[in-house]
């Protein structure tokens, strides 16, 4: 199998951009955009391999993913076009910023200042495996970063919180998930496809919704 | 600069720490800091999204007691020693397992989703340990974990008692008389050296970077910042002790783990009667013309066989030099739904078998290092200033560790760092934000790497980024080479040979200052391997099969002027507790 990577490089986030072709052959069917990337000087970021960190979320021709999860063989094409995610500022070739959603959560407080209750333990599992990889704010019509709208990446870890969180802790986190997510979202739910992690983002969205918006926090807590 | 482009809010009259490495250890160091009021840097090359502890799976071990089986923290104690062959400090194991029970406490009232069954806790069978003392949230404990305690941190972030350097990497240690007063990182995205004063707490995972593409862990722990620590004269211990899992599976660009706890919850291991030694693996079905299938580890260990230690069962495997297979299809319905909905997914998509009706081929792959830093029982390094925790240090372990006591270690192993920092004195900890003398806090921008001539660090810079393909290769190298030397079981002949190969490609190659010290490492890996003339728990010497008594001591690595030097250190004996229990447990080692 023999490939092409296109990829649109640049030097800095001032320098002006370019495309560059690496050739990648291989006889692994197993190989992914990942391991044709490590063959070139490009720079990207990377750690687990195996979607289990969001780290190297980019567009691959021209859909946003994560690039050890996607096979070269599933690629029709013999040219792969890959660019940097664009919601973000560029540092260097595929490598880009994302402390925005960092930001975002701090700004709207996801945490905990009192003790978790137990139960909605399945809802609090399928909530913390948000990968943070920012796949879904790439797709969000309504996600701008520096906008108030804070994008299911913060829905996930908020929905955590809902699942867990104490009585007394419920106004504040009601609070910000109506001005971080529930107000900005168009419900689009282009992020529920392209989550590399398959978060159940509907149901997440749904209950969280429902307790925090609607004050049926009842119905959530017998969920599991 | 710190994330969010501003200046450090630890400005010159406050008192802070810096802790290199952002995974679980990080994270739970820096939350035992904040508690006591003193700020932290969080230093970490990426996210602690990205961290490796967000892959752990199976579980974290804690004598909870809740499964009726009356588990005691004694037992916890001499399972952990007895898996480690006796090689690990038992002071520090019996503070790691007194303090597991609340630990685990802890992280539940952070929100971990611990299984439960009407609302009581659960635990899971794992390797090594007789009662079922894994706490889980099904096969994703170290993620789930994780998001607990990102949060918990954020809280103290947004109240500026922690700031994040998330795209930061560790460059070097300031020393000043053989003491650390600092640390130099390099901000990735503008391209910056800065200087952070005060001790340091390094956190910075396992040695995977010298393995490329051979272990179960991330590419982000490049084993760099092990390197560079070699080369500054901090002393490293235990390094042959290299873990491999009995189960995982070759993928492209790593190895895929297959969680313990797919055996904690009734997997079994096996091979065929007549298959031909070593064949291609692949997907199988029935054992047809491949005769009967052959439970070898139950057939020399009884029963338990499929959860002896992660040393025991890999050296089987390599010994019995046929493909083993994972046989998980008697598991339940139940099981598979609730227990290892994840790990079932998992397989599937990588090696496109359903686990649950059909046999899954398995080989041993490095997993942990159960060598590194070296540090006492308070986790410090021979230099002052200097302390190191989670599995960047030779801490709990000794020759192998049990499943469920890496995250337990990682918790444990970052609290007890930061309460010895505190108690030593390395900052001021009264919360009032004066500086004492010695623990001034100042940050300093270093001009531009790229500007600096004549030391070398222009080249610094690209060493993890944009290196060269010539560099890929000799890394390539030398894994090629510690793979030969540091297999499962080793000779004289086989480690002479690779520290050979590796004196070869030292000297053929042009390789950079950073490379220089990742061979400088390998090396100590392969003489600390040939020093230990014996086998003992993951270290398996063909040409010295016994154990030695006298052999039950630490190895212990050093670095002057390029040479490394090899020694062994006692032991410490195990104390009597001062509050009058001793190890066999009074009142204080119950849960």
């Amino acid at each position: 199998m023999k490939k092409i990577l296109h990829i649109l490089r640049r030097e800095s986030a001032q320098a002006k951009p370019y495309w560059e072709d690496f050739s990648y052959e291989t006889a692994d069917e197993g190989a992914t955009v990942a391991t044709a990337l490590a063959s070139t000087p490009v720079v990207w970021e990377h750690s687990c391999l195996q979607r289990r960190c969001g780290a190297c979320a980019m567009v691959i021709n021209r859909i946003p993913a994560l690039a050890c999860n996607t096979r070269l063989s599933e690629i029709a094409s013999d040219v792969i076009r890959l660019e940097p995610l664009r919601k973000f500022p560029v540092i260097e070739d595929l490598l880009v910023d994302r402390s925005v959603m960092m930001q975002n959560l701090r700004r709207l407080s996801v945490w905990m200042e009192e003790e978790a209750r137990t139960g909605s333990e399945e809802m609090a599992f399928e909530a913390a495996r948000c990968l943070q990889c920012g796949l879904c704010l790439e797709v969000c019509p309504n996600f701008a970063a520096g906008g108030t709208f804070a994008g299911m990446a913060a829905m996930a870890p908020m929905s955590r919180l809902i699942a867990r969180l104490s009585e007394g802790e419920r106004k504040r986190i009601a609070r910000d998930y109506k001005k971080g997510v529930y107000s900005g979202c168009g419900k689009s739910l282009a992020c529920r496809d392209i989550c590399p992690a398959q978060l159940p983002i509907e149901d997440l969205l749904v209950k969280s919704n429902a307790a925090a918006v609607w004050n049926r926090w009842k119905g959530v807590m017998k969920q599991n | 600069m710190p994330e969010d482009g501003g200046t450090d809010a630890m400005n010159q009259n406050t008192v802070a720490v810096n802790i290199v490495g952002a995974g679980l250890a990080g994270l739970s160091a820096a939350m035992t800091f904040v508690r006591e009021g003193v700020r932290v840097r969080l230093i970490s090359f990426q996210p602690s999204e990205r961290a490796q502890s967000n892959l752990a799976e199976g579980g974290i071990n804690a004598a909870l007691n809740v499964m009726g089986e009356q588990d005691t923290i004694r037992e916890h104690f001499l399972d952990t020693m007895k898996g480690g062959c006796e090689l690990a400090d038992p002071n520090m194991v019996r503070n790691l397992t007194q303090a597991a029970p609340g630990l685990v406490k802890e992280m539940d009232l952070l929100g971990v989703p611990f299984h439960r069954e009407q609302g009581r806790m659960i635990q899971r069978n794992f390797g090594g340990q007789k009662k079922k003392r894994t706490a889980y949230a099904k096969s994703s404990t170290g993620k789930m974990l994780m998001a607990a305690l990102i949060d918990a941190v954020r809280r103290y972030e947004a109240a500026g008692l922690v700031t994040r350097y998330p795209h930061h990497r560790f460059e070097r240690l300031v020393l000043d008389r053989g003491a650390v007063t600092g640390v130099v990182i390099c901000d990735r995205f503008r391209k910056e050296q800065i200087r952070l004063d005060g001790a340091v707490l390094m956190a910075c995972g396992g040695m995977n970077g010298l393995f490329a593409g051979e272990t179960t862990g991330t590419t982000a722990n490049t084993a760099d910042a092990q390197a560079e620590l070699l080369a500054q004269g901090i002393e490293f211990s235990n390094l042959e002790f290299l873990q491999y899992h009995p189960t995982t599976v070759s993928i492209t660009g790593k190895r895929l783990l297959i969680s313990e706890a797919a055996r904690g919850e009734g997997g079994r291991l096996f091979c065929y009667e007549k298959e031909p030694d070593m064949p291609e693996a692949g997907k199988t079905g029935a054992g047809g013309e491949r005769g009967r299938r052959i439970y070898f580890l139950e057939d020399k260990y009884g029963e338990r066989g499929n959860l002896m230690p992660r040393d025991v069962i890999s050296r089987e495997m390599v010994l019995l030099g046929k493909q083993v297979y994972l046989d998980l299809t008697g598991l339940s319905r139940e099981t598979w739904a609730v227990r290892l909905s994840d790990l079932r997914e998992e397989i599937f998509h990588y090696l496109g078998i359903d686990p649950a009706r059909e046999y899954v081929p398995v080989s041993p792959g490095i997993h942990y290092f159960m060598g590194g830093i070296l540090v006492d029982e308070q986790h410090r390094t021979n230099l002052s200033g200097l302390y190191a925790a989670g599995e960047c240090a030779c801490a709990y372990h000794g020759a192998n560790r049990l499943g469920g006591n890496s995250l337990l270690g990682a918790i444990f192993g970052g609290r007890k760092a930061a309460l010895s920092m505190m108690a030593d004195g390395r900052l001021a900890a009264d919360g009032s934000g004066e500086a004492a003398a010695e623990g001034r806090t100042r940050v300093q921008e270093l001009p531009e790497a790229g500007a600096v001539t004549g030391e070398g660090n222009g080249e610094e810079y690209h060493r993890t980024g944009a290196e060269g393909k010539e560099e890929n290769q000799i890394r390539g190298k030398i894994t090629q080479i510690l793979m030969e030397g540091m297999a499962p079981l080793r000779d004289q002949r086989t480690l002479e040979s690779a520290l050979k190969k590796l004196d070869a490609l030292a000297e053929a190659s042009e390789a950079s200052a950073c490379l220089k010290q990742t061979m400088l490492l390998a090396r100590a890996f392969l003489l600390s391997a040939l020093a230990r003339r014996e086998s003992r728990g993951a270290h398996t010497r063909l040409d010295y099969p016994e154990t030695d008594a006298d052999l039950q001591k630490n190895t212990v690595v050093s670095c002057a002027d390029g040479q490394i030097r090899i020694s062994f250190r006692q032991i410490p004996a195990l104390r009597p507790q001062t509050d009058g229990n001793s190890k066999s447990g009074g009142k204080g080692d119950r849960p």
